[in-house]
């Protein structure tokens, strides 16, 4: 059954195991766990980042292309439900799901293209394609402001059920009934993803990853592969910004389509791990923890160092980056197996 | 012996020819002379300043196959460190002399240049040595590096912006017939021409860029006759970054404000004019870059909301028409 519900692609170590039951465990009954606001806003958070570093892996660590237009995608699903649910008059679910509907739409129709474009020449002309095409669309998205919010970016309300306001019983209101939307349907995702990179399709996709040209000669048509590769993920990273939409109720450029979105992402697939659905999850985790209380952290070290000269600076909370930076490149040489990969205690060359 | 001279290089003449068409057919469409003067020089201007952040990207690539992604921050840091002389030589800035201002300037931007330089040579020492020829890990290497280098800005400089305004003599404009040039841009289109003067004269009149341009063809025959290609990497890679710190500094001026994150916003425009120029070609980096912002000039005076993708569509145009770019039929 556990097999089954996987694809086949268990932790196979205890200590990995151990680590995302526990994960799963504390996002599955995080509403009852804590209290207040900021620890279920981590937890939602958390659900939507795995989905998207997991979607972003199918590029990057199975099919072996570096993409800089997934957010680009995420935020054309984040701004579907925004615009669907920000029309006249109460918000609807029909209207959800119809700019859901269209942003999928738009999302594949611009996912096929880009590929097709780009994905024809060297891996290394796609991605300085989709980082042009992605800045492109996000400055479109800013300046649009009739109809996107421009900057500021747009508030919306979602349908009564799923509203603050909305109360079941004494603990479960319209905020948890939202997260557990939010948990569920990235778990359901994840799950999807996971089912597709151990499907023979998957197994291409490797094969293209480790040797293009042997992949071909076998008589795999490799654009195609590739092109359906780009088309999947962009639609599982649009329902993730569909869900992150959803549980912030509210969209703007800088926290869907912004450049700090993407190296983000970059971030959490090296850290955990490249070529496993697995390292989304360890690494999307330990990244947006980091985010929200490695910086209390680093407040304290900063201030305790008071008076010396750069270490003060570099410990101040705003530099947070460059810590995960300095991670992310010694990721990249010493273990590019990432977290997974050494709780695996696998050997890489 | 035989005489036969050998067939003439075929000289491909159309790419060059794109900017001057497009200049002149846009004449018409503009209207008015001076402000197709004012436009004009003002896509040169920008142009030129992309072109310098440019070269190095594109001339590190042709001769390495490495394509930096951490260029950006090498530009960023150019800006920054130019702040070191130039705000305490306020006096000198200040002043109404056109040669202490210059002066000033020039200094600044030799610092500048020397700090991105050494800072090239330890990027390409530390970062980008262990991942010759793997693409995938020099795309995320240097993605890395950049956030670092961003950061690190940040730890050094502040995280604030800064401000930094032109020196007197080369603010405001200067009046030709009814057309408003602005100073500064003037200074850039000479700086900008000099630097691919200086770029072709190196690259087809020195031995020095004999062995680049050998290298660029066939790295390992030029190592087989005796050369140390590691030697000329690591210096075209110090040259090419303290370019990107030119680069910085003149962009940096242009816009009198200083983030840390300025690299990396003008890096999509650095990408799109390398994509157009065709990977590794000097020249037509140089055509790409004038035509990309003449372009985006035209385009944000004639159809304002078409300004926001001029970019994009023209990227899109050359490579249909091209599909490696203008320099590579």
């Amino acid at each position: 059954m556990l097999t089954r519900l996987l694809s086949g692609d268990l932790p196979r170590s205890r200590a990995l195991s151990l680590v995302l039951v526990l994960i799963l465990l504390v996002l599955a009954l995080a509403p009852f766990l804590f209290h207040g606001a900021r620890p279920l806003n981590t937890a939602a958070t958390i659900c939507v980042y795995i989905v998207l570093v997991a979607s972003y892996d199918l590029l990057l660590g199975y099919t072996g292309v570096v993409s800089f237009a997934h957010t680009l995608f995420f935020g054309i699903g984040a701004y579907g439900v925004g615009l669907g649910l920000s029309g006249e008059g109460d918000p609807t679910w029909s209207g959800m799901l119809g700019g859901l509907a269209m942003a999928l739409a738009l999302t594949v129709l611009l996912a096929f293209v880009i590929g097709l474009f780009a994905l024809r020449v060297r891996a290394i002309f796609y991605s300085m394609i989709t980082l042009a095409v992605a800045s492109s669309f996000a400055v479109l998205a800013s300046q649009l402001s009739d109809f996107t919010g421009g900057e500021d970016g747009k508030t919306f309300s979602v349908p009564e059920l799923l509203s603050p306001a909305y109360e079941l019983t004494a603990r479960i209101d319209g905020k948890v009934i939202t997260y557990y939307i939010v948990f569920a349907g990235s778990l359901l995702l994840f799950l999807f993803m996971l089912r597709l990179v151990n499907s023979p399709f998957g197994r291409v996709l490797q094969a293209i990853r480790e040797n293009e040209f042997r992949a071909e000669a076998i008589g795999y048509r490799t654009v195609v592969y590739r092109i359906w590769a780009n088309c999947i993920g962009a639609v599982v990273a649009a329902l993730a910004g569909a869900l992150m939409a959803l549980w912030l109720r509210y969209v703007g450029p800088k926290t869907m389509l912004g450049f700090e979105v993407m190296t983000d992402i970059l971030l959490i697939v090296v850290i955990g791990g490249m070529g496993t659905m697995y390292g989304a999850v360890a690494g999307a985790t330990l990244f947006l923890l980091a985010q929200n209380y490695l910086k209390t952290l680093m407040g304290q070290a900063s201030s305790a160092l008071e008076g010396v000269p750069v270490l003060a600076a570099a410990l101040h909370p705003d530099r947070w980056l460059l810590w995960l930076g300095v991670l992310f490149v010694l990721s990249v040489y010493f273990f590019p197996s990432g977290i997974v990969g050494k709780l695996r205690g696998v050997r890489h060359k | 012996m035989n005489d036969t001279a050998l067939p003439a290089v075929q000289r491909d003449l159309a790419p060059h020819l794109l900017v001057p068409a497009l200049v002149l057919a846009m004449l018409p469409l503009v209207g008015s002379f001076p402000t197709w003067v004012t436009l004009t020089v003002a896509g040169l201007a920008m142009g030129m300043m992309i072109f310098i952040m440019a070269s190095g990207l594109t001339l590190v690539f042709g001769l390495m196959n490495v394509l930096n992604f951490g260029h950006g921050a090498f530009v960023s840091v150019g800006a920054f460190a130019a702040t070191l002389v130039l705000l305490p030589m306020h006096g000198w800035m200040e002043a109404d002399s056109l040669l202490l201002n210059l002066g000033a300037l020039g200094l600044a931007i030799v610092v500048a240049m020397a700090v991105t330089a050494l800072l090239g040579w330890a990027f390409e020492r530390v970062i980008i040595m262990p991942v010759y020829g793997q693409h995938l890990k020099q795309i995320l290497i240097t993605m890395g590096g950049m956030i670092v280098a961003e950061q690190l800005i940040g730890v050094i400089w502040g995280p604030e912006q800064i401000a930094l305004p032109l020196p007197t003599t080369l603010r405001g404009a200067i009046i030709v017939g009814d057309a408003a040039i602005e100073k500064y841009r003037l200074v850039a289109v000479v700086v900008g021409l000099l630097v691919y003067l200086g770029m072709f004269l190196t690259l087809n009149r020195t031995k020095v860029g004999l062995l680049i341009r050998a290298g660029v063809e066939n790295g390992e025959m030029v190592e087989a006759l005796g050369y140390r290609i590691r030697r000329l990497f690591v210096a075209v890679f110090a040259v090419g970054s303290a370019l990107a710190g030119l680069g910085g500094v003149m962009w940096g001026l242009y816009k009198e404000t200083l983030s840390a994150a300025m690299g990396s916003e003008v890096m999509v425009m650095v990408f799109v004019t390398v994509i157009i120029g065709g990977l590794g070609s000097v020249s037509g980096c140089f055509t790409g870059a004038l035509l990309m912002a003449l372009v985006a000039n035209y385009a944000g005076f004639l159809a304002p909301k078409l300004a926001l993708v001029s970019n994009i569509v023209l990227m899109m145009a050359v490579l249909l028409w091209r599909p490696a770019g203008l320099a590579r039929k």
